[in-house]
């Protein structure tokens, strides 16, 4: 039996961010009670003016992290798909954060273990989507965010039809 | 321990490269708020009366506010530079946003006291506790955006934050600008120059601290507030159109200075409006580190002869590259404007002094050999970007326009300085100060010469609160009001885009202080520190020897009649109505009529310690 993906991740629209850090600021702020983007887990990446974009987990499928960490200290949860650290395990040694490709895992600065988004469980919502002022994240799974673009796509190859239809209707 | 305030000051002495932090003063910090406020004091207490602007013993001080490092909207983002303009020889100061402030709040420093004068080019680099003076030989000649990337480059950090000179900086010119976040500057009263004076190239900073507030929950709260009321009518001119919306209305009104003064309305307004600029050149909006409102227009100029130019445009900036210039060319304004940020000038001071240039070209004062054969008619796009290049990198004409209009015209003489229109020695902006007679004396009385942003006091005149051709009592008190909540909006600090969003202002705004830093703080206490800082800014300009005749108009504006047919045909500012202006407003703010405060004055403010200042004036 095929299998519907229902794990649903934290994932920022490129035509939409303009890299303002209000998600930095309240991951910080939720996890921490404090502002300071090196505390938030989701990091805004700003290439130039025009080219912006939040990176965070995106709860990958037989994640690398966990298959890197020599320790075993983190793990999957089969559940929701964050990944789970185990504190007294992990002692920062950083593998996982090689192995990730989009710099999803951080080091905390000060406990010197890792830590990455656990989608704040305690607040039932990640409050990043809930902040955004630009409705630029989306908690959201891969089927969806497919079927996103595959409208988009398609929308943009029949630009001239649709504005016909709309004129009909 | 302090919320909001980070409660340390950093010293640097850039000719020993040695460094010493003291505490934050306390009774500063609730006297005169951070940014401007606190940077005006500080600058008092570091300087010696007359100081020359490019004197290593001039101080450069950056401060940021209370509420940098924290999310409030557009409010934790910003930070100002202060010193001596080299330009007004009085009051220098700028603000920028982005997230340069953000970050130095993060590293643990307020205020940041730079002294001296590197041997060689160098620049600074605070990395929280550890605080260095590096070699900057390879960067000289980098625009500040490069230099930008080349420290985060050698340094091995992306999100380093730098604020940065151009080559217009390196070579002292009184218009240069310091740039962080590639195209947010702290643009007017020349400090770029005074960066350069002191062979500094850049301030680099990276910061881990964690910034706390005093009551966390209920500011959170707070911010949602924000949030929703920056989505609302508030700001909707800055996210959709953006400033550059007033081409159009001053345009219409007949107050909009065009081809330096000799007009006060565009026939070509309609090629260079924001509704042109945004359907044809506007990319992206983006925002600035915890702003909600972003207010950003990046333009891309996609073809022709400036193809691949990109770079953020707003009003000022357009207007003085544009219509002040006779030019109706966009592509080539965003052209001048990606100059002036390469270099580091301040677009709107290139933009006047260039207008001045081509009027003296016209009049014959200055011929087309000695502008290095440019054919700098009014209207030419070529000329007023060639200009701008050889401002930036002050050559052959260049040279002597680098350091703005007045300069320029006490070097040319044959009565040239009736052509400059400053105030100050600071190029005025985009508002025909002629028919617009409350904004004529909140630029007249400007601490930092020339300026909108001192008082917003065009905004009476332009939305018709007041009837602006006529110059009456009553103005004075109106443009002090405003002066002494803009001190506070910059001394907070948060962006003046947002005000509209502090729909109880002072209320509003000492709500916001208390809850970041636990200080109680009321609406009075807080109006009474906004007055603080502008008697703080007038002591700084009286003791560096400005006097009631500093505070006056353009020689244009006092003698040259709006000739254009329309609302406000005929109209100029006597020197009689100036008077009159000038007298009510010192009146309004408990001056003598030479505009000085008197002791009893900085008692009842709470700043007695400064009396000796005025103490033989009075």
């Amino acid at each position: 039996m095929a299998e519907v993906h229902e794990r649903k991740f934290v994932s920022a629209d490129p035509d939409k961010c303009v890299g303002c850090q209000v998600c930095e600021y309240v991951c910080s702020v939720t996890k921490n009670k404090a502002f300071n983007p090196l505390k938030s887990s989701i990091r805004v990446v700003r290439i130039n003016q025009l080219i912006n974009l939040s990176v965070t987990c995106r709860l990958c499928e037989n994640p690398p992290c966990v298959r890197a960490c020599p320790r075993d200290a983190l793990t999957q949860s089969e559940e929701t798909g964050v990944i789970m650290v185990d504190k007294d395990k992990c002692n920062g040694c950083g593998w996982c954060i090689e192995a990730c490709d989009y710099g999803a895992i951080m080091l905390h600065p000060e406990k010197k273990i890792v830590f990455v988004c656990d989608l704040c469980k305690e607040k039932g919502e990640p409050q990043c989507v809930k902040w955004c002022p630009e409705e630029a994240l989306d908690f959201v799974t891969s089927d969806v965010l497919a079927q996103k673009a595959r409208i988009t796509a398609v929308k943009k190859l029949f630009q001239e039809a649709i504005k016909e239809t709309q004129k009909t209707a | 321990m302090l919320f909001g305030y980070a409660g340390r000051v950093l010293h640097v002495d850039l000719t020993t490269g040695k460094t010493h932090v003291e505490p934050l003063n306390e009774d500063y910090a609730k006297k005169y708020i951070g940014g401007i406020g606190l940077g005006i004091r500080m600058w008092l207490d570091n300087s010696k009366p007359g100081v020359d602007p490019f004197s290593p013993e001039n101080p450069l001080i950056i401060a940021n506010g209370p509420i940098s490092g924290t999310m409030w909207p557009t409010g934790g983002n910003g930070h100002a530079f202060v010193s001596k303009s080299p330009q007004s020889y009085g009051v220098g100061e700028a603000k920028a946003h982005g997230s340069f402030g953000t970050e130095l709040k993060r590293a643990g420093y307020d205020v940041v006291v730079l002294k001296g004068k590197s041997e060689r080019p160098a620049y600074l680099w605070i990395d929280d506790d550890s605080v260095q003076l590096l070699d900057a030989s390879h960067l000289m000649g980098k625009s500040p955006g490069e230099t930008d990337d080349a420290i985060r480059e050698e340094l091995g950090d992306y999100y380093i934050r730098v604020a940065a000179i151009g080559v217009a900086g390196e070579k002292l010119a009184r218009m240069a600008c310091i740039i962080n976040d590639k195209t947010r500057a702290c643009g007017r009263t020349g400090l770029g120059a005074v960066m350069g004076s002191k062979n500094l190239k850049a301030v680099a900073v990276r910061g881990t601290r964690d910034i706390t507030v005093a009551k966390l929950d209920e500011f959170m709260e707070y911010v949602k507030e924000f949030h929703e009321r920056m989505k609302g009518p508030a700001t909707q001119k800055y996210r959709t159109l953006g400033t550059v919306e007033n081409v159009l209305v001053h345009n219409s009104l007949s107050c909009m200075p065009t081809r330096n003064y000799n007009n006060s309305r565009f026939e070509g307004a309609e090629k260079v409006s924001g509704e042109v600029l945004n359907d044809k050149f506007v990319a992206k909006i983006i925002g600035c580190s915890s702003c909600a409102m972003r207010c950003e227009h990046m333009c891309v100029v996609a073809e022709g002869p400036y193809k691949n130019t990109m770079t953020r445009m707003e009003y000022e900036t357009l207007w003085a590259l544009g219509p002040y210039c006779g030019v109706d060319r966009l592509d080539a304004i965003i052209k001048g404007m990606e100059l002036s940020n390469y270099y580091g000038i301040d677009a709107i001071s290139a933009g006047v002094t260039i207008g001045f240039a081509m009027d003296c070209y016209e009049r014959g004062i200055l011929t087309q050999e000695e502008l290095d054969g440019i054919d700098a008619k009014f209207g030419n796009s070529d000329a007023m970007v060639q200009l701008v290049e050889k401002i930036g990198k002050r050559e052959g004409v260049g040279d002597l326009l680098a350091d703005g209009a007045k300069f320029a015209a006490d070097k040319i003489g044959k009565d040239s300085y009736k052509l400059a229109a400053t105030i100050k020695g600071v190029e005025t902006t985009g508002y025909d100060l002629r028919c617009l007679k409350t904004a004529a004396l909140g630029f007249a009385v400007s601490f930092r010469g020339a300026d909108h942003n001192r008082h917003g006091a065009y905004a009476f005149d332009v939305k018709g609160k007041v009837n602006r051709l006529v110059a009456e009592k009553g103005r004075g008190k109106l443009v002090k009001d405003m002066e002494d909540v803009y001190n506070l909006i910059d001394s907070f600090i948060v962006c003046k885009f947002s005000r509209g969003t502090y729909y109880k202002e002072l209320p509003d705004m000492a709500k916001l202080y208390t809850l970041v830093t636990g200080f109680e703080m009321t609406p009075e206490q807080l109006k009474q520190a906004g007055e603080r800082i502008q008697n703080a800014a007038r002591l700084f300009n009286i003791r560096e020897g400005l006097t009631r005749k500093d505070d006056t108009l353009p020689w244009k504006v006092m003698h040259d009649p709006i000739p254009d047919e329309g609302p406000s045909k005929g109209a100029f500012v006597s020197q009689a109505e100036l008077d009159l202006l000038l007298d009510d407003y010192y009146e309004a703010r408990g001056w003598t009529k030479e505009g000085i405060p008197p002791v009893e004055k900085l008692k009842e403010l709470g700043m007695e310690d400064l009396a000796s200042i005025v103490e033989n004036k009075e």
